[in-house]
């Protein structure tokens, strides 16, 4: 897929979780809009070995959505890339509903496993890095962490051991947004320097401009593709909210839903009905 | 339940927490997918043994350091990529600091992580409160998706251990450090949602599970030399709670005592209140922690302090209405 069509892509997924948040009347829109672009690469961008049709394909890449409430963004992509039916995304979060508010694995093909309990995610991602490895399996392990989710004590537990372990087939990405619920990462309890610290324990760290998705194609398949005997880290650089003015940078928009007339100015901005129709 | 032996022999001691490194073994030896993750704790829960019994299986023990949230995250890894996961640690550490790993990542996902942690209950002894874990069973019951076995001697741990090989997704195994006299023979089987008549009786129903089923039947002599005949009920399966052959067995008797090395709270004895109170009321008493901690001690004299030794068991049946 080529770039423009990737940027393109991108806004029909904002599209996509705006209307689902919206039609949900909750959610988290800041930390969902913030990743797009990395699962734009990811998923899009040729970037992930993976097949819709057969979601536990043995040799495929893995990925984690270790901060969870990231789950519209999550359902979007798999829907964009054949997991889901798109019609479904309507029903997130409501009664009956395969899209619970966080992932459950147990219910959606592609999720490989249940997230929503921030800093637990990196844990899974070097148990199942250990697991290829042990066997001998192709694959590499993605996780996806939110830079306050960093604030979790588990995530260094993980960190120190798979730094111990050199594991190699382990991608960590931070959407670092800068912003949690009660306001900016740096004001709450700053994790920060990220990259200082990963690197600390053994990680090969980069770092690139989150909503970039040439340069995140190029990050991710560069650690990817590491023969280096250690974990790597890519730290995305990202805005909060992104995409729509309203939301960008407001920490207030981590867990709220947009009303009809807030959802319909931002589907006007992302340019909805008009060129995102993919 | 099949192949009960009874085997009492005092003089042969030995703590369920030795079951689980050379059953991991044996399972692994049998072509079983196992891994053992820990830690820091190889030596004490003996997932070591499983290590050394051949070298091709010191790759199948994942020591995680003193970090028992990250032990269960890596298990839960494992057992994504098709490996039949045990965790190991202490039980106060591998289910209370890990419980929202537990919940959440590995039953919320139903994964095939089996949570094996050792030295719970007062059976630790001079470690004193801090170790003594007295409310794992009441933790690990109420998550759905996961079962509890809460075994009384080694070769019922070695059944518990391959019963939960052989049980797609979570389990819980409830193991102690101290030495405790063999009430099964080997080779025993369990069953899932299962129980064992370890003793029959028609005056009173004593029910427990792990180092209490030594305690209820040296109860039970007590009572037969007062001319008062127990029926002992190993309720080695906390959940599901064979609750028909309790119910069954109250029908009997009339009466029940229930005793477990936990807190009474959340814990067996609550377990067989609600399959009674449902289905046919009757009397009961309940020998356990009585909402206290633990406290140094030897594990002998731990037991009479707290009164959850055969003595309390024999005076909670006397108390109950209508028994003597």
């Amino acid at each position: 897929m080529g770039s423009a069509s990737l940027d393109q892509t991108a806004r029909g997924l904002r599209c996509d979780v705006l209307s689902m948040i919206g039609a949900a009347g909750s959610g988290h829109p800041g930390g969902s809009l913030s990743c797009i672009e990395v699962l734009c690469a990811l998923y899009f961008g040729g970037v992930m070995h993976h097949d819709p049709a057969d979601p536990g394909m043995e040799g495929r890449d893995w990925f984690v959505l270790t901060k969870g409430h990231a789950a519209p963004a999550l359902y979007a992509t798999l829907a964009r890339a054949g997991y889901l039916p798109a019609d479904e995304l309507p029903t997130l979060r409501k009664l009956g509903s395969r899209l619970q508010g966080h992932p459950d694995s147990t219910l959606v093909p592609g999720v490989e496993v249940s997230t929503g309990s921030l800093g637990q995610g990196l844990s899974i991602c070097c148990g199942i890095a250990c697991g290829l490895a042990l066997d001998g399996r192709e694959g590499t392990v993605f996780a996806l962490l939110g830079d306050g989710e960093c604030e979790e004590g588990q995530v260094w537990e993980a960190a120190m051991f798979a730094a111990h372990r050199k594991l190699g087939n382990l991608v960590a990405i931070v959407d670092a947004n800068g912003l949690q619920i009660d306001g900016r990462v740096q004001d709450v309890c700053n994790p920060e320097d990220l990259g200082e610290k990963f690197a600390a324990f053994g990680w090969q760290v980069s770092e690139v401009d989150g909503h970039d998705i040439e340069a995140l194609i190029a990050a991710l398949n560069r650690a990817k593709a590491s023969d280096a005997p250690a974990p790597q880290l890519v730290i995305a650089r990202t805005v909060k909210g992104k995409g729509v003015s309203f939301m960008e940078g407001e920490a207030g928009w981590h867990g709220k839903a947009p009303d009809a007339e807030q959802l319909a100015c931002a589907l006007q901005e992302l340019g909805a009905g008009s060129e995102v129709a993919a | 339940m099949s192949g009960i032996c009874l085997e009492m022999d005092a003089s042969v001691k030995k703590a369920t927490r030795a079951a689980f490194g050379p059953t991991l073994a044996e399972l692994a030896d049998a072509g079983m997918p196992v891994v053992a993750v820990d830690a820091d704790l190889t030596g004490s829960t003996t997932t070591a043994k499983f290590a050394a019994a051949k070298p091709e299986y010191a790759d199948r023990l994942f020591n995680c350091g003193i970090a028992e949230q990250n032990m269960v995250g890596i298990a839960a890894g494992l057992a994504l990529t098709g490996q039949i996961a045990f965790t190991g640690s202490f039980a106060v550490f591998g289910t209370g600091r890990a419980y929202d790993q537990i919940r959440n990542t590995v039953c919320y996902s139903r994964l095939d992580v089996k949570i094996c942690p050792t030295h719970a209950g007062i059976s630790v002894g001079p470690d004193g409160g801090s170790h003594q874990m007295l409310e794992d069973v009441a933790l690990m019951r109420a998550i759905p998706n996961m079962r509890v076995l809460v075994p009384a001697d080694y070769h019922a741990a070695c059944a518990a251990i391959r019963l939960a090989a052989a049980t797609p997704g979570p389990v819980y195994i409830r193991m102690g450090r101290a030495s405790v006299p063999q009430v099964y023979s080997a080779g025993v089987e369990l069953a899932m949602g299962g129980s064992c008549a370890v003793r029959e009786g028609s005056d009173v129903t004593i029910v427990a599970n792990g180092v209490e089923i030594k305690e209820a039947l040296d109860a039970a002599e007590e009572l037969a030399a007062r001319g008062i005949e127990a029926e002992v009920i190993d309720a080695f399966c906390v959940k599901p709670l064979d609750e028909a052959a309790i119910i069954a067995s109250a029908r009997k008797t009339g009466r029940v005592v229930v005793a477990e090395e936990h807190s009474i709270m959340g814990g067996l004895g609550d377990a067989v209140a609600r399959a009674l109170a449902a289905e046919h009321p009757v009397p009961c008493a309940f020998v356990g922690m009585r909402d206290t901690f633990g406290k140094s001690g030897e594990f002998d004299e731990l037991m009479r302090h707290f009164g959850l030794d055969a003595g309390a068991i024999v005076n909670a049946a006397l108390g109950l209405r209508g028994v003597a």
